[in-house]
Order: structure tokens, then C-alpha cells, then sequence
């Protein structure tokens, strides 16, 4: 079972980097952009074929390491 | 009295901050981070500067995590003595010692230059050889040093008389443009509740001799051993 795991930053968390790559796009000329965010993606091979399992090891994963939840979020989805 | 310095992969401020605590009279080990254990008897732990694990994931992330920070906290609830220095004050961030993360820079530039540091009290075992107010002259270094926690948080710290240094001018102003790296309410160290923890970006440890343009940052060093008469 494969999982994917997208932590952001909460809303009101300053993002200079994600700033940075909005100014970026505005000087290549890349239209239409309203705001960038920045976030991380983490591609997660689980052991177990056990639905239940899979979430809660995520869960852990996401709580204790993979998120720092005084400015991020998490959001976790099976594949 | 008897420091510990950790040293986990990519920490390179160790070496600075071991000589500026033999300077002022500590005796001092050397800990790996696979360690389970601090040595006996250690009054102090300090989490010295650097880019432990290469910044992955987040600054002070996989530290934080580390073997012997179980020993670390552990020490910390007794009310051992905790000092962590840029890296290590992020951390002790991210270990939960203490409270906020040190965000990137506002303006997204890696700073390193000489900076005025306000002392905000001197009732510590930190920083009893300081006057109350003091604008010490000390050292930054680091990409990550923008201190954010939530409103909550900011409120407890202030409220407790928990900021132990705010970014200021050489005259002890604390203005916008001393506050390089955007922290906070110009937070530039802060304290756990019992005020045994202590996290600061600055480098008190790089201004300890004359030959290199200062010696501010010995107060730091000399009020932590002074905290410990019977090993002085």
C-alpha cells in the first residue's frame, strides 16, 4: 500500500520562500498568478495492506516528525 | 562544574563553544548524539551550532529526534541547566523543549554579521553577570532565525518574562532595523517556564577574546559557571 502525505503551512504562517517563488513567476512573465504557498510532498511506502493500520501509522508518522504542527498541516491520502 | 556538549552529525560549532566553557572554568565531555546517556553528574547540556542532519526535512528536525535527547529532556525536568545556540536553539524547538520554531529568514537571506543583543533580565542562571538591559555585542549566524510561535505562546513568553534576548542597536534600542532575521517581537533567545532551558540564535561563544574584537559573550559562560560555586 502506498500513501501520500502533503504537509503546508497553516494560513497566517508567513512564507518567504513561497513569496520568493510567486515574485519569480511574475518576472519570467507567467500570468494568471494570484499566490504561491509552499509545501512538501512525502511519497510513503506502508508495510501493511490494512487500511486502518496504514492511517494510524501515518498519523504517528505525520504528529511526531513529518509535520510540525505549530505551523503546518498535514494531509494524508492512500493510493 | 561539568558541561556536556552533544554533537550530532553536521553540528561545527562545538569546538567554539567547548573553548568558551573551558575558558570560564567548566570542565567539559564530548557526547555523541547515538548516546543514551549524559556523563554523571553533568550540570549543563549544551546543543552547540551548526546544520545537524543538513537542515532535511526542517532545521533541527531529525536533532530534535535524536537518541539522546530522552537523556536531554529528562535532565531538563529535573531542572538541569539546557543551553542551545542557533541550530540548537532550533532544536530544542523542535524537541518540544521549548516553545515556537525558528522560521526563515523574512528576507530570505543568510545573515552573518556582529549584533547588539538587549538582556532582558538578569535574574538567571544565564545571565546574572549581565546588567539588567545591557546591549551585549555578539554574533549571528544562520538562514533560519525568524522566531514565530501563535499569538497564545507569544503572550506566555511575554507574560512570564520568558524572552531572555531581543535583537537591538548598539544604544539598547530594540528597533526593526536591529531585527534582522523578523522574529517576533524582535526574539532573539527565549527561556523554558523554570527557566533552565535556554534557546538563542546569537553566538555568545564567538566573542570571548579580544584578538577576535570582543569579549561579551563571556558573561554567558562565566554566569553559567558561577551557578555552580562548589566546581568553580
Amino acid at each position: 500500500m502506498k500513501a501520500r502525505v502533503t504537509v503546508t503551512l497553516k494560513n497566517g504562517v508567513l512564507d518567504p520562500q513561497g513569496k520568493a517563488i510567486e515574485g519569480a513567476l511574475k518576472s519570467l512573465g507567467v500570468e494568471g498568478i494570484a499566490g504561491v504557498r509552499q509545501g512538501k510532498v512525502f511519497d510513503i511506502e506502508l508495510e501493511t495492506g490494512d487500511k486502518n493500520a496504514a492511517e494510524a501509522s501515518l498519523k504517528a508518522a505525520c504528529e511526531k516528525l513529518l509535520a510540525n504542527t505549530v505551523i503546518e498541516n498535514y494531509r494524508v491520502e492512500l493510493i | 562544574m561539568k558541561s556536556a556538549v552533544i554533537v550530532f552529525p553536521g553540528s561545527n560549532r562545538e569546538g567554539d563553544v567547548v573553548r568558551a566553557l573551558k575558558q570560564a572554568g567548566s570542565d567539559v565531555q564530548k557526547v555523541w548524539h547515538a548516546d543514551h546517556e549524559l556523563p554523571k553528574g553533568t550540570d549543563l547540556v549544551v546543543l552547540p551550532g551548526g546544520f545537524s542532519y543538513g537542515d532535511y526535512l526542517r532545521c533541527g528536525a531529525i536533532a530534535g529526534r535524536a537518541a539522546v535527547m530522552d537523556a536531554v529532556r529528562a535532565h531538563a525536568a529535573r531542572g538541569g541547566l539546557v543551553l542551545g545556540i542557533c541550530n540548537g536553539f532550533q532544536i530544542l524547538c523542535e524537541s518540544g523543549l521549548l516553545p515556537g520554531i525558528l522560521m526563515r529568514n523574512a528576507n530570505l537571506k543568510f545573515i552573518c554579521h556582529r549584533q547588539f543583543l538587549k538582556v532582558e533580565r538578569n535574574d538567571t542562571a544565564f545571565t546574572k553577570a549581565y546588567a539588567q538591559g545591557q546591549a551585549i555585542d555578539v554574533c549571528v549566524a544562520h538562514g533560519e532565525g525568524n522566531y514565530t510561535a501563535d499569538a497564545e505562546t507569544l503572550k506566555r513568553l511575554e507574560g512570564e518574562g520568558l524572552v531572555a534576548f531581543r535583537y537591538c542597536d548598539a544604544q539598547g534600542h530594540v528597533t526593526a532595523d536591529a531585527n534582522r532575521n523578523g522574529s517576533m517581537n524582535s526574539i532573539a533567545g527565549i527561556y523554558s517556564t523554570k527557566l533552565n532551558v535556554l534557546g538563542m540564535m546569537p553566538h555568545p561563544e564567538n566573542l570571548i577574546e579580544d584578538l577576535v574584537g570582543g569579549t561579551d559573550g563571556r558573561g554567558l559562560f562565566e554566569s553559567l559557571v558561577s551557578s555552580f560555586p562548589h566546581a568553580a
